[in-house]
């Protein structure tokens, strides 16, 4: 069964690479342009994984991810975030919110994608 | 005319008075008697002519008596009277006359007693109001003194002629910097100390400049003129200095008000200069990386939309053009950001606190707020960071508060770690959590803290740090933590060398003489001026044997600045030397210092020429001097220092204060004058205690007629061991 990647960023033309990118790769693809849809997405579509940006509308990536790690049925999402936040002290509160990867916009298609496949087990 | 005098001429008046009567007398008598009875009386007063004798002399011996009586009380006593009211006058406010019959001269007496006391009344009246007000002076001075040395501010004061008559420890201790051009430890004690000229400090030009632009000023009408520069300490620090004139409270001629003294407050903005320098070059170089790779790109982007016929080939150049474009910006993006100081990142301007210290201050202010039970767990090293005190403790009391309202905590336990480069303040609690939704919102709810115009979330206080704050809930031991990332203070001094003869000198170090205020008589020559108004620099050496032209060296310097009568233990000199030779046991044995503690020193061609500085153009003392003054002579060719300054020798002055003693070493010496003997065998502590005989002896050599430079020095020359040479 193909694995389901979630993409939550508001920025369309980086959302259209990265859809084109994971479906290209054969997983299935959403997407959500706020913090809202992103929660109701993740409960609807139970993504495997989610690229999170941060500088989300309406509830920011951190809030997001902090959602989703409260809730104990999607403990096993992995959350990957994709931000332009790229300061030390962002990443290490992405991180102690217990997100499994922090990334800095701009990025390395090809090494996103590696490290999608990895924590996907595959 | 004398008292006696008029006696005698008052007795020979009356006694002549008396006899012309007794003449007249007998004359009227005999012109009424017959001729018989004429010749009758005249035979009878002949033989009657002795007791008649000794009638007159008796009553003019006794006319004499009352006259001189007379005469005593009431010519001779006033004047006596008179001699003891100027001896009142002058001498002696306290004598009194003597109460004496007869009664006018009582009265006269008790009438000029009650003056004399009313007198005296109102001298010691004067005399308190005159103390009193010296001593509210001083007292001002010393609260002026006081505030100065503890304003976080670096600050000079000095009159017209730029001789430093205040300072306090933060210039100092700004002056005292690893010399960023010579990379030696550089002591501020060369160039600032009280009664030194401030160019020796910064550059005179720097300061003629900044004057003549505070005179614009202030013929410009500004009230509180203020000039600014820019300058580089002799340590080799960036300073900004703040310059303000002091106007004599007189007008000069032409109306003018003349500069009396100028206050200089200076900051070091090494640092802030090099940070903020490097933040500009990143933001530009930036800046155009972008604008260059921006261009490329869009070109390239251009090219093949408005083109889409072109070949497939040429469409893969062109994306091809994009693509490394876009990789070197990320690498160039990359290398900048990642090169920018972490604490650059506060958007307000934040002060170094020592963590435990903001703990502490925390504490207080819940248990002020009366909070439920707070732990706190301080950090085991110091850790300095850098942030708004006031605003963090507020916003913290205010969600320890809002966490132990909500009921969620038993107590609450609040934490500091070093986390990489930042700090990390916990706020845990066990028990029951709160949900995201909760956390958010006290996360971004807006906290009124006073002296802030707007209201802050704590949130927007994390981004003022340069920090973050998050809230995590650990399911593993169901601790639930608010976490605020802090920065760590670059750079903060650590604490400065302790005194350098601490035990001795009681109180806070001297940084003030306002005697200073009014230059010195230049015109007197030096030789010719009181002792006690000469400044002084008293040193003494160690060094590994008795031989100076034999090879010994010195191997350490002491030295300490006499201004103005004062020994001013705050502006000491002090360095230890690298002989490089061995130490005479002998002289181990006094001083202690071993060949390996010296090793690490710098050499005497290092400090030879900073000793000079300090010295300046003093008047060298030293006990024994002959001694120390060959081994530095000895040292001229290597170093090129000369040592030209008038030189006095305790020895020497001991033996002319006190020629009838044998022993004039410095311990006989210091316990002769009753002087604590503390430290000895340390080039400063020697220092020290050469310094308060010297002192001692100035008083010493006054009372012996000795009171200019060239009286002692003359004396000093006439004792014998002004003949020992080395």
């Amino acid at each position: 069964m193909a694995k389901r990647i979630l993409i939550a960023d508001d920025e369309p033309n980086i959302v259209v690479s990265l859809e084109f990118l994971m479906q290209q790769t054969g997983y299935e693809v959403r997407t959500a342009p706020d913090g809202e849809q992103a929660l109701r997405l993740i409960s609807e579509f139970r993504p495997d994984l989610i690229l999170l940006d941060i500088m989300l509308p309406l509830r920011n990536g951190f809030e997001v991810c902090q959602k989703v790690r409260e809730n104990p049925d999607w403990q096993h999402t992995k959350i990957v975030m994709v931000s332009a936040k790229g300061r030390e002290v962002e990443v290490t509160k992405g991180l102690a919110l217990g997100a499994d990867l922090y990334i800095t916009k701009p990025f390395a298609t090809r090494e996103l994608l590696a490290s999608v496949r990895q924590l996907l087990g595959e | 005319m004398s008292a006696t005098a008029k006696f005698v001429v008052a007795l020979a008046a009356c006694a002549l008075l008396i006899f012309l009567a007794a003449a007249t007398l007998f004359a009227i008598l005999f012109s009424g008697l017959a001729d018989g009875e004429s010749s009758l009386l005249r035979e009878a007063l002949v033989e009657r002519a002795g007791a008649l004798a000794l009638v007159a002399v008796l009553m003019i011996a006794i006319l004499g008596m009352l006259l001189h009586a007379f005469i005593r009380a009431y010519v001779t006593r006033p004047l006596q009277f008179a001699e003891e009211t100027r001896l009142i006058t002058t001498s002696n406010p306290a004598h009194r006359l003597a109460h004496v019959a007869p009664v006018e001269m009582s009265a006269l007496a008790a009438a000029i007693n009650s003056l004399a006391e009313r007198c005296s009344v109102l001298q010691s009246d004067l005399d308190a109001r005159v103390a009193e007000a010296r001593s509210e002076v001083e007292r001002e001075r010393n609260v002026l003194a006081a505030l100065m040395a503890d304003l976080t501010e670096s600050v000079i004061v000095c009159n017209a002629a730029g001789t430093i008559l205040l300072y306090n420890e933060r210039a100092r201790r700004l002056f005292d910097a690893t010399s960023s051009i010579t990379g030696q430890a550089a002591g501020a004690t060369e160039w600032l100390g009280l009664g030194r000229s401030v160019f020796g400090a910064i550059d005179r030009e720097i300061i003629a400049h900044a004057l003549e632009d505070l005179n614009y000023r202030m013929q410009e009408g500004r009230r509180y003129p203020i000039s600014e520069f820019v300058t580089s300490s002799p340590g080799g620090r960036l300073l900004r200095a703040r310059m303000t004139a002091i106007a004599s409270p007189v007008n000069g001629e032409g109306g003018q008000r003349a500069v009396s003294a100028v206050v200089i407050v200076l900051d070091d903005i090494q640092r802030e200069v090099h940070e903020s320098a490097a933040r500009e070059r990143a933001v530009k170089s930036l800046n155009e990386a972008t604008r260059a790779s921006v261009a490329s790109i869009r070109a390239a982007a251009e090219a093949v939309l408005q083109h889409p016929s072109m070949s497939q080939e040429r469409q893969q150049q062109f994306i091809g053009v994009i693509h490394d474009e876009t990789q070197k910006l990320s690498t160039r993006m990359q290398q900048l950001l990642s090169d920018k100081p972490a604490a650059s990142d506060a958007e307000w301007p934040l002060t170094p606190v020592l963590a435990r210290h903001l703990m502490h201050a925390l504490q207080r202010a819940l248990q002020a707020r009366c909070a439920g039970p707070v732990l706190f767990d301080m950090p085991d090293e110091p850790i300095w960071l850098a942030v708004d005190s006031f605003v963090l403790i507020e916003a913290l009391s205010h969600l320890v508060q809002q966490v132990t309202a909500a009921g969620h905590a038993g107590a609450v336990m609040i934490r500091l770690q070093k986390s990489a480069s930042r700090a990390r303040l916990e706020l845990a609690w066990q028990g029951a959590p709160l949900t995201v939704d909760q956390a958010v919102a006290l996360e971004h709810a807006a906290i009124r803290i006073p002296g802030q115009p707007e209201q802050l979330s704590l949130q927007q206080i994390a981004a003022r740090h340069g920090g973050e704050f998050w809230y995590r809930r650990d399911e593993g031991d169901g601790r639930s933590a608010f976490n605020m990332l802090l920065s760590i203070a670059p750079g903060e001094e650590t604490t400065t060398e302790p005194g350098p003869f601490a035990p001795s000198i009681p109180g806070r170090p001297v940084y003030y003489d306002f005697n200073l205020f009014h230059p010195a008589n230049p015109s007197a020559a030096m030789d010719d001026r009181p002792l006690s108004d000469l400044t002084y620099t008293v040193f003494d050496t160690e060094t590994t044997g008795l031989q100076p032209s034999r090879g010994d060296e010195i191997i350490s310097i002491g030295a300490v600045r006499i201004v103005n009568g004062r020994l001013l233990a705050g502006e000491a000199f002090q360095q230890l030397i690298n002989p490089r030779r061995a130490i005479d046991k002998a002289s181990m044995e006094i001083h202690g210092l071993t060949p390996d503690m010296l090793a690490d020193q710098p050499t005497i061609e290092a400090v030879l020429p900073r000793f000079h500085r300090y010295c300046g153009d003093t008047v060298l003392v030293a006990h024994n001097a002959a001694f120390d003054m060959r081994f530095l002579q000895l040292k001229e060719p290597a170093t090129g220092v000369k040592f030209e300054q008038p030189l006095l020798d305790t020895l020497l002055l001991s033996a002319v204060v006190h020629p009838q003693q044998t022993d004039h070493s410095l311990e006989a010496i210091a316990q002769r004058l009753g002087l604590n003997i503390i430290g000895r065998h340390t080039a400063l502590g020697d220092a020290f205690l050469t310094g308060e005989i010297f002192l001692k002896f100035i008083g010493l050599l006054g009372q012996q007629g000795i009171v200019t430079f060239r009286e002692a020095q003359q004396a000093a020359q006439r004792t014998m061991y002004a003949k020992v040479q080395y």
